[in-house]
């Protein structure tokens, strides 16, 4: 954005110079006739100019720098300020509070400007491609902010300051980008390059005695070319695909191993379960064992019958079907049916005596 | 009014146009060669504000004092390894000898049509001695997170710079300057402003710029299923060692369990093995006989022996 330093007070083109006016006057004078009113009219005229030249007022952004038949002779503060007439004294405004901008690679575009845009835009196009130091290319858009610390530098020391101040820029911020590869130019090392840029813009600046000071390099977007950015945007997608797949599997393995792991303890659990179930049981078998073999022991005849005969009771009342055979009619047994309700006149007759 | 007064104005009016005409004002950015009918003056002045001079008869030629700049055209410069490229430069120049200027180029359009002769001519001598890369690079600064596996795979992107953006500029000033101090005029810096590729190389580097890309791409997904794959394997040797640990220790300590219980039993009916027999078979026989079952039984058993007689 270009920053045009208003002179105020300097010579105005559509004031007349005082020579051109007391020539005037003077041949006004000659006429005769009003002469006498033209004269008090122009000596009029001279009074006011030489007030309104006399007065002059700096804004509270701005100091003002006082030359006096060219030559400067100081710089004032902020306020109002008196000076000599006739153009004897020009003041110089320069806004050393103002933060001052400067766009590369691409224009705010302003209320009411005529239709420039194209050439301007592809002149911003052109600022923006630079060779990285990899030798290839990225698009960086970035903006210097300062603001004017030297008044008499930058007024007197450089000649159209605002363009060297471009070309500068532009030289500095390519030399730092041709010093990095693509890839940190557009991610890792944007913050490095600002910083690198601004140190020797700085440099350069004061070298070149703009009296400016940067206040800060910002980069706005930086870019791969257009042509190429479906690629880098394609890195991009095969980073996250990797880390997708490497997620994914992580996400089984911390499904499965806990799982496992619980598993492992259930089956361990449950063994040792079962080992203690079979000791106890055996434990109590054995103490039961040993408990009836020492009553047996006293009196083991008895003991050993009654225990058949309990047994074979039971065994007995269990069973569906007692035969009870004698010797004499062993004969017999082929001709027993042997499906359940029997009309044997002997099972029968167990029967009954079993209820 | 009289003739007197109107002599009198004649009088002032001539006196204050020769006065004026004898006087001029030098700007603190000014500097001039005062000329007497063409014929310089003496030296050059410097000095900002008020001088004097003869009046119609001098003439004052006004030169900026200030810092001006150069701006070359951009120029299409093949580089020493036969790269095509277009270069901006700019410099920064200034008038120190008013008189020797004046007399040789006259004013500042003259001036800069001369520079951009020279510069451009150096500019494109120094471009073309040396490889691209000594253009654009400054030092020899190793790149952070290298894409790159390996240097090959670089495909000799990355040079070495020998002498490096700066020093070449400084060679295209040196030579330059040297040109240009006969006309009194001092160079003091030659930047380059620009460098980018001329169309149909861009659009190979682009294409190269693209399959390296892809190439860091398929990488990057190779690199990711490896990761994965070497993520289940892991998984399956986990699962794997747990679930044959956990089995193991359980053989081992239903194994004991058993071992234990066998001993106890052992012990227990080691001391009357018969009577173990007869229990344990006598238990066992009311579960093996149901109502479906059949028994039969002589009158001759021990348990029938009565049903006979009761003798004993």
């Amino acid at each position: 954005m270009a920053w045009n330093p208003q002179i105020l007070g300097g010579p105005d083109p559509q004031k007349r110079d005082p020579e051109d006016r007391i020539r005037e006057l003077l041949e006004k004078l000659q006429k005769g006739g009003f002469g006498r009113i033209i004269l008090f009219f122009a000596v009029g005229v001279v009074v006011v100019t030489g007030v309104f030249t006399t007065y002059a007022q700096v804004e509270p952004d701005e100091v003002g720098v006082i030359l006096r038949l060219g030559r400067y002779v100081g710089t004032v503060e902020p306020g109002p300020h008196f000076r000599l007439p006739f153009g004897i004294d020009q003041m110089l405004k320069v806004p050393v509070q103002r933060q001052l901008k400067a766009e590369f690679g691409f224009r705010t575009e302003r209320v009411a400007t005529r239709t420039t845009y194209a050439t301007t835009d592809a002149d911003a196009r052109r600022e923006s491609l630079m060779l990285t130091g990899d030798l290839n290319v990225a698009v960086v858009d970035w903006i210097v902010q300062y603001k004017i610390k030297d008044p008499y530098q930058y007024l007197f020391k450089v000649k159209n300051v605002e363009e060297m101040l471009r070309d500068i820029s532009e030289a500095s911020m390519r030399a730092v980008v041709g010093d990095h590869s693509v890839n940190e130019v557009l991610t890792t090392g944007r913050q490095r390059v600002a910083t690198e840029a601004k140190l020797l813009l700085q440099e350069l600046a004061d070298r070149y005695e703009t009296g400016v000071d940067i206040q800060q390099v910002v980069l706005q977007d930086v870019n791969p070319p257009d042509p190429v950015k479906p690629s880098f945007n394609e890195v991009n997608q095969a980073i996250q695909e990797k880390e997708r797949a490497i997620n994914e599997a992580l996400a089984e393995l911390n499904r499965e191993v806990p799982r496992a792991r619980g598993e492992a303890e259930e089956t361990l659990r449950g063994a040792e379960g079962y080992a203690i179930e079979q000791v106890n049981r055996a434990k109590g078998e054995a103490e039961r064992f040993i408990r009836i073999h020492d009553e047996y022991r006293k009196a083991p005849e008895v003991t050993r019958s009654r225990m058949y005969l309990d047994t074979m009771s039971k065994v007995l009342q269990r069973a569906g079907q007692k035969v009870v055979s004698d010797e004499s009619n062993k004969g017999i047994t082929p001709l027993l049916r042997m499906d359940g309700a029997s009309a044997v006149p002997a099972a029968a007759a167990i029967k009954e005596q079993k209820r | 009014m009289s003739i007197r007064a109107l002599v009198l104005t004649v009088i002032g009016i001539a006196a204050v146009v020769l006065g004026l005409a004898s006087i001029y004002t030098l700007d603190e950015n000014e500097q001039a060669v005062v000329t007497r009918f063409g014929q310089p003056r003496g030296k050059a002045i410097t000095e900002p504000g008020l001088h004097f001079k003869v009046p119609f008869a001098d003439t004052v030629n006004r030169f900026d004092k200030r810092w001006l700049d150069w701006r070359g055209d951009p120029n299409q410069i093949p580089t020493k390894d036969k790269k095509y490229i277009w270069v901006d430069t700019f410099g920064r120049w200034r008038i120190i000898d008013p008189l020797r200027f004046f007399q040789r180029l006259r004013d500042e359009r003259n001036a800069k049509s001369r520079l951009d002769d020279i510069i451009d001519g150096e500019t494109r001598n120094a471009i073309a001695s040396y490889n691209l890369i000594e253009a654009v690079r400054s030092s020899n600064r190793p790149f952070e997170d290298d894409e790159y596996a390996s240097e090959s795979e670089r495909g000799g992107t990355l040079e070495q710079v020998s002498i490096g953006r700066d020093k070449l500029t400084r060679q295209i000033r040196v030579r330059a300057a040297d040109i240009v101090k006969e006309f009194g005029v001092e160079l003091v810096d030659v930047q380059i402003r620009r460098i980018n590729y001329v169309d149909e190389v861009q659009v190979k580097v682009f294409d190269r710029m693209i399959s390296e890309r892809r190439r860091i791409a398929e990488r990057s997904r190779s690199e990711g299923m490896g990761r994965a794959a070497e993520i289940r394997g892991e998984r399956e040797r986990q699962l794997k060692e747990i679930r044959s640990e956990a089995y193991r220790k359980a053989q081992e300590i239903t194994g004991k369990g058993d071992a234990q219980a066998t001993k106890i039993y052992a012990d227990a009916f080691g001391r009357d093995p018969e009577f173990f027999q007869f229990l344990r078979t006598l238990e066992a026989y009311p579960q093996a006989v149901d109502g479906s079952t059949a028994m039969f039984l002589g009158t001759d058993s021990e348990f029938y022996r009565y049903l006979r007689s009761s003798k004993k």
